[in-house]
């Protein structure tokens, strides 16, 4: 007899850990307009396939919240409120009692299930239906509905496949004038749900629409409609605001673009550094978009509530899309020293192609979003020896792209985490000489379920420095706004999800003034609702379209097949300079990408209603 | 010593004491089904939770120690809701058909759901349909089963068999065996006390009391009942009355009430088992070197099913003796018929057993050696004739103390204390001294071997020889024993093992109560009795020595041999499927 045996899984554990790989891929591609009452039902009964059995609240108490959610769903017999008291009371005692997280997590599960589904479940009981704001009827194209300003993925992605690469853009035109800006910088929020998941990984959807950018040639836009006579004013050239603008344009609207600086485009000029988004692709864009013959002043500060109110009497509708500029303050000892610059600061003097000296110079940036990476490999090129990466919390805690925390290390940045800056030691100059911070640890999780940091029981550490850059996170300028009868919420515009603002008659806001920092597509996707909305506002329903024809998916057996990523420069090269990091796709990637797409426009209930919006 | 408050109330107890214990200080007995003290602490039915304050999670009071500061309430809304939830839907997975079921009055979740006045369950119920077979002695109903693995880990941890598993998983985890669907595949023991463990009615000993009724019932059956010692002080538990020293009498009494023709007492054949085992005993000994030792007393039939299955090479090492029951059922159809002049092809020789093993033992082909039949036709568990007693609506406490029919309800002081642990040995050893010596030892010269200790050693002056001696009581101290003697760590002469922890008076077939361990009370109950007994000695049971001299000539005797002898060697496990 031999006392031990090396571990060996038998085919059907085996088997089941594949299972369980393709259920985490399904549970990726979740397409929304599901019914979120039979989904609860679906997880409820996966986490009782987990239950040991041995404890009476998993074992018997999932069943039974199993069996009840089963019953109200049931068309076959009638529901009663008493399930839904019966549901959470049955729920809370299991989290209550339950021994281990099997049982108690899968107990939680429910509950908050219960908290946010709690109107479709009673529509279940009373009306053997979801919930209309559910609309179970809405199946849409993943992809599409993930793009906050609604880009026909599948169109464009097929034109490409097709070789019509300009089609591609003026498809991409319709509900984004930015494609070049999305092609080199986009979060892709599309990506996420792709039902491609399924299979095996995402189309690299905004790969695919560099590659049709990279080889559209020039792009004309399409004809203005008929003159309205109506003004519109736009604060702010950025992202947002020249959406706006370009869409009202296209409707015939007659358009100023009021830009604070010398230059526009906003942060995707004076936050984004040349290495990712090149000052040319930018412009590429933004010609575009002027070239509907928007007017443009430059260098014209819309500072005081005259300015507005002037602004307010001349235009028959104004869009405010200022972003979200100022610098948080670090709020410790020391930080208006010699040497401390705020990341934004440094990123907009950039921008107006101000490069500061950091030759030799050792410096620590402190945060850990993407502005944090940006301004440390910024500060590498712009020659400083060592830059350290200090963040209070872990590195998966970070909120920047992963993608962008790996090639700033891989450029050679420092990452120290954990660390809280603490006070700012100085010489008797008044310069920078150190970061000291407090090691941290991950605490409690918050309600977003991110550790908090917590101090730790270790002594402050110091971090020689010459430069401290703080990317801690921007506030909006919304003083004056606010004087002059704007709501503010927590420092940014307050509108209604038409980007309106309520309180004032054709006033309209959007971008990162109203959210707070955030995407770039985000921010285009207010500019084209609020120029839908400006546009009703002012009496008129231009439609907005384009006469492309999407190209008919061939039959495909959609074979698990790799996902082509964008390669990038060797790091030690660019890391040396400001060109671009990101080459785009060869033809032959670019081919088989665009073969992987499923085609949810035309399959499912594509086919049905859904597939594509023609026109807004 | 740990501060806590329970309820508001302060108490200071000993660390590590769990709140479930600290509560009962304080006068609040929190329910619970699945806690076993030191054998099942797992947590597992969550009834008995509580909240300790500045805690979202309620906590298991039967495992969870008090800490210094806890304040603790056992009776906060939450706490009770919890309970409640937790019981229903115990209840939901529950045979709840109360009035059918054999605990019905000894059933610790309806205690606990009554007690919480739980009368209306809305979950739906999905018990388990039962799909086990109930033709065997030890009987499970999946369908009333609540998981609370008290079988399981009596099985393991008290009697070291590990027959009852875990199976399953999630809502289809339940109770099967270790290795197989049925328990006839298994090495079971048959021991019972998975079932004096089980706080509802899912393990249950078959029921074989429609038997005695047709006996009864035939007009050409003659009954004659024989009454195991350890089953006289423990039945009036099951009848609801507090039983004293005497209740033989009155459970005479009832018998004939029943309607039995002849009540007898199996001390009458202990006090045999005594002649003839001392006797083995003695003759192995005078030729030591032609036996390997100790020799192992046999009348515990969970013992040899034990002793069979897991170590078959020392069977040879165990009595050749058969059991009381076994010796009463072969004379009951040969010598006793003859002395009463019954035909014997007439007799339904009936045991009263507090053992479910017993059911089995009967059942053996190989120890039917009178020639008509099965020496033993109906074997009934303690718990079985009290329910014939009440379904008689005979109100036992009340009857008259009744002698037994004659001779053969004799028994000496010796044989009694067959029922408790040590008790074998004892009055082996009473015996043997006068065989050896010619005269008694002062009776309680072997009092030593007494007590409730699970493995007991002793050494004896036998006339010049010193006795090593070991009693074991419950399978679990019989594996260490055993285990101990073939490393050769000890060495004894000789071994009484009883498969049940105390000895019959705890014997699985025995009424139980929750949370009661009533083996000591009762075996000082025999001991009691054996005190007060004329009768000392077998050797001087009259019964005994009518039985020699006119039957069986002496122990060991070309009779004896036939008819009080087997070979254990040539017993077959299976245990036979019996309506």
């Amino acid at each position: 007899m031999n006392r031990l045996h090396l571990a060996s899984e038998d085919a059907a554990r085996k088997t089941l850990d594949v299972l369980y790989k393709d259920l985490e891929r399904r549970i990726i591609a979740s397409p929304p307009g599901q019914c979120p009452t039979e989904l609860m039902g679906s997880f409820l009964r996966i986490a009782h396939s987990q239950s040991c059995g041995k404890c009476v609240p998993c074992r018997l108490g999932l069943k039974q919240l199993s069996i009840i959610i089963d019953d109200i769903l049931d068309m076959s017999t009638e529901s009663s409120m008493e399930q839904l008291s019966m549901l959470e009371s049955t729920a809370k005692v299991i989290k209550e009692t339950a021994d281990c997280a099997i049982g108690f997590e899968a107990a939680d599960m429910v509950l908050r299930g219960i908290k946010g589904c709690r109107e479709d479940i009673i529509s279940h009981i009373e009306n053997h239906t979801c919930a209309e704001s559910v609309n179970p009827l809405a199946q849409p194209v993943p992809c599409v509905a993930k793009c906050p300003a609604g880009v026909d993925v599948p169109g464009y992605v097929a034109l490409i496949r097709d070789g019509r690469y300009e089609d591609a853009v003026r498809l991409i035109r319709r509900d984004n004038p930015f494609p070049t800006v999305c092609a080199l910088i986009c979060e892709h929020p599309c990506e996420t749900r792709c039902r491609r998941n399924l299979i095996d990984t995402p189309i690299n959807i905004r790969g695919l629409k560099r590659f049709a950018v990279d080889n559209c040639g020039d792009v004309p836009v399409p004809e203005n409609a008929e003159a309205t006579g109506k003004k519109i004013a736009v604060i702010g050239g950025g992202p947002s605001g020249l959406t706006a603008a370009y869409f009202l344009s296209l409707m015939g609207h007659k358009v100023t673009v009021f830009e604070k600086r010398g230059t526009l485009g906003g942060m995707l000029r004076y936050g984004i550094p040349n290495y990712r988004l090149p000052r040319e692709r930018l412009q590429w864009d933004i010609d575009a978009i002027l070239s509907t013959g928007v007017e443009v002043q430059l260098d014209s500060d819309v500072s005081s509530v005259e300015d507005l109110k002037k602004l307010h009497e001349d235009y028959d509708a104004a869009y405010i899309s200022i972003g979200s500029h100022n610098a948080k303050s670090l709020g410790i000892e020391g930080e208006f020293a010699k040497g401390v610059v705020p990341a934004v600061e440094m990123l907009r003097g950039i921008g107006d192609e101000y490069m500061p000296d950091f030759e030799g110079k050792t410096v620590a940036v402190v945060g850990g979003g993407n502005v944090a990476m940006d301004v440390a490999r910024t500060a590498k090129r712009l020659g400083a020896v060592d830059v350290n990466i200090v963040y209070r919390r872990r590195k998966q805690d970070m909120t920047a792209l992963p993608e962008e925390i790996d090639a700033s290390v891989a450029e050679g940045c420092n990452l120290i985490t954990l660390k809280a800056p603490a006070r700012i030691q100085t010489s008797k100059e008044g310069f920078v000489e150190a970061l000291w911070v407090k090691p941290q640890i991950a605490g409690e999780a918050d309600s977003s379920g991110r550790p908090r940091p917590v101090d730790a029981n270790e002594p402050e550490e110091m971090i020689p420095c010459d430069i401290i850059i703080s990317a801690i996170g921007q506030a909006t300028d919304s003083a004056f706004f606010e004087e002059y009868g704007i709501p503010v919420y927590r420092g940014n515009i307050k509108t209604d999800n038409a980007a309106k603002v309520d309180a004032l008659s054709g006033i309209y806001s959007g971008g990162d003034c109203v959210t707070g920092p955030a995407t770039v597509i985000k921010a285009i996707a207010a500019g084209k609702v609020a120029a839908a909305n400006i546009d009703e506002y002012l009496g008129f329903h231009h439609e907005i379209s384009v006469d492309v024809d999407i190209p008919h998916p061939s039959p495909d057996d959609y074979r698990p097949c790799g996902r082509v990523e964008l390669k990038e420069r060797y790091a030690k090269v660019r890391g040396n300079d400001f060109d671009e990091v990101e080459q785009g796709m060869t033809l032959e990637e670019a081919m088989q990408e665009a073969s992987r797409c499923l085609r949810c426009d035309y399959h499912g209930y594509g086919s049905f209603r859904g597939g594509r919006t023609e026109r807004w | 010593m740990v501060n806590i408050t329970i309820n508001g109330q302060a108490i200071s107890v000993e660390k590590g004491t769990t709140i479930m214990d600290a509560a009962k200080k304080t006068g609040i007995h929190i329910p619970h089904l699945c806690f076993l003290k030191d054998i099942n602490e797992i947590g597992a039915c969550r009834v008995c939770v509580v909240e300790i304050e500045g805690q979202e999670k309620l906590a298991t009071s039967c495992n969870t120690p008090c800490e210094e500061g806890m304040s603790v309430l056992t009776n906060s809304a939450k706490v009770r809701k919890a309970r409640k939830i937790n019981t229903k839907l115990l209840l939901s997975d529950h045979n709840v058909n109360c009035a059918e079921c054999v605990r019905s009055e000894n059933c610790t979740l309806r205690e606990v759901a009554n007690d919480m006045g739980l009368f209306v369950n809305k979950f739906k119920n999905t018990a388990e349909i039962n799909r086990w077979e109930t033709d065997i002695p030890i009987v499970r109903d999946a369908s009333k089963c609540i998981k609370c693995m008290r079988c399981v880990q009596t099985c393991e941890k008290i009697q070291d068999l590990g027959i009852w598993d875990v199976i399953g998983s999630g809502y289809r985890t339940t109770i099967g065996t270790s290795r197989g669907m049925t328990l006839r595949g298994t090495d079971c023991a048959l021991c019972g006390q998975c079932i004096t463990h089980c706080p509802v009615g899912a393990l249950s000993e078959r029921d074989d009391r429609h038997h005695f009724a047709r006996a009864l019932a035939d007009p050409d059956v003659v009954t004659m009942v024989q009454v195991a010692p350890a089953v006289r002080t423990a039945w009036a538990d099951e009848m609801g009355f507090k039983a004293d020293d005497d209740t033989m009498g009155k459970l005479v009494g009832a018998l004939k009430m029943i309607g039995v023709d002849y009540v007898f007492d199996t001390t009458y054949s202990a006090d045999l088992t005594i002649m003839e085992e001392g006797s083995e005993f003695l003759q192995r000994l005078s030729n030591r070197g032609r036996y390997t030792w100790p020799m192992f007393t046999s009348c515990c039939p969970g013992w040899v099913r034990f002793a069979k299955t897991q170590y078959p090479d020392m069977i040879k090492d165990l009595s050749t003796a058969k059991s009381p029951q076994q010796m009463f059922g072969a004379m009951s159809k040969t010598f006793i018929a003859k002395n009463l002049g019954i035909d014997p092809a007439k007799i339904c020789s009936i045991s009263i057993m507090p053992c479910t093993a017993k059911k089995w033992e009967r059942s053996v082909d190989q120890v039917n050696d009178a020639g008509f039949g099965s020496d033993v036709d109906i074997v009934l568990t303690t718990r079985e004739l009290a329910r014939f007693i009440k379904a008689d609506n005979i109100v036992a406490e009340d009857l008259e103390n009744t002698p037994f029919d004659g001779i053969f309800g004799e028994g000496s002081g010796a044989g009694v204390i067959f029922g408790a642990t040590g008790g074998v040995m004892e009055a082996a050893l009473r015996s043997a001294y006068f065989l050896v010596t010619g005269e008694n030892p002062a009776p309680d010269t072997f009092r030593d071997v007494r007590g409730m200790d699970g493995w007991k050693e002793a050494k004896f002056d036998l006339a010049g020889t010193e006795l090593k001696v070991a009693v074991a009581s419950g399978l679990g101290n019989t594996r260490k024993l055993v285990e101990a003697v073939r490393k050769g760590d000890v060495e004894y002469d000789f071994v009484e093992i009883m498969a049940c922890p105390g000895g019959c008076v705890g014997g699985g077939g025995q009424p139980f109560e929750e949370a009661m361990e009533k083996a000591a009370g009762r075996a000082d109950a025999l001991y009691g009795l054996d005190s007060i007994n004329n009768l000392r000695f077998s050797h001087e049971n009259s019964a005994v020595q009518l039985t020699y001299s006119e039957y069986l000539d002496k122990p060991l005797s070309h009779r004896a041999h036939e008819l009080l002898h087997t070979e254990l060697e040539d017993w077959d496990l299976t245990i036979k499927l019996e309506k």
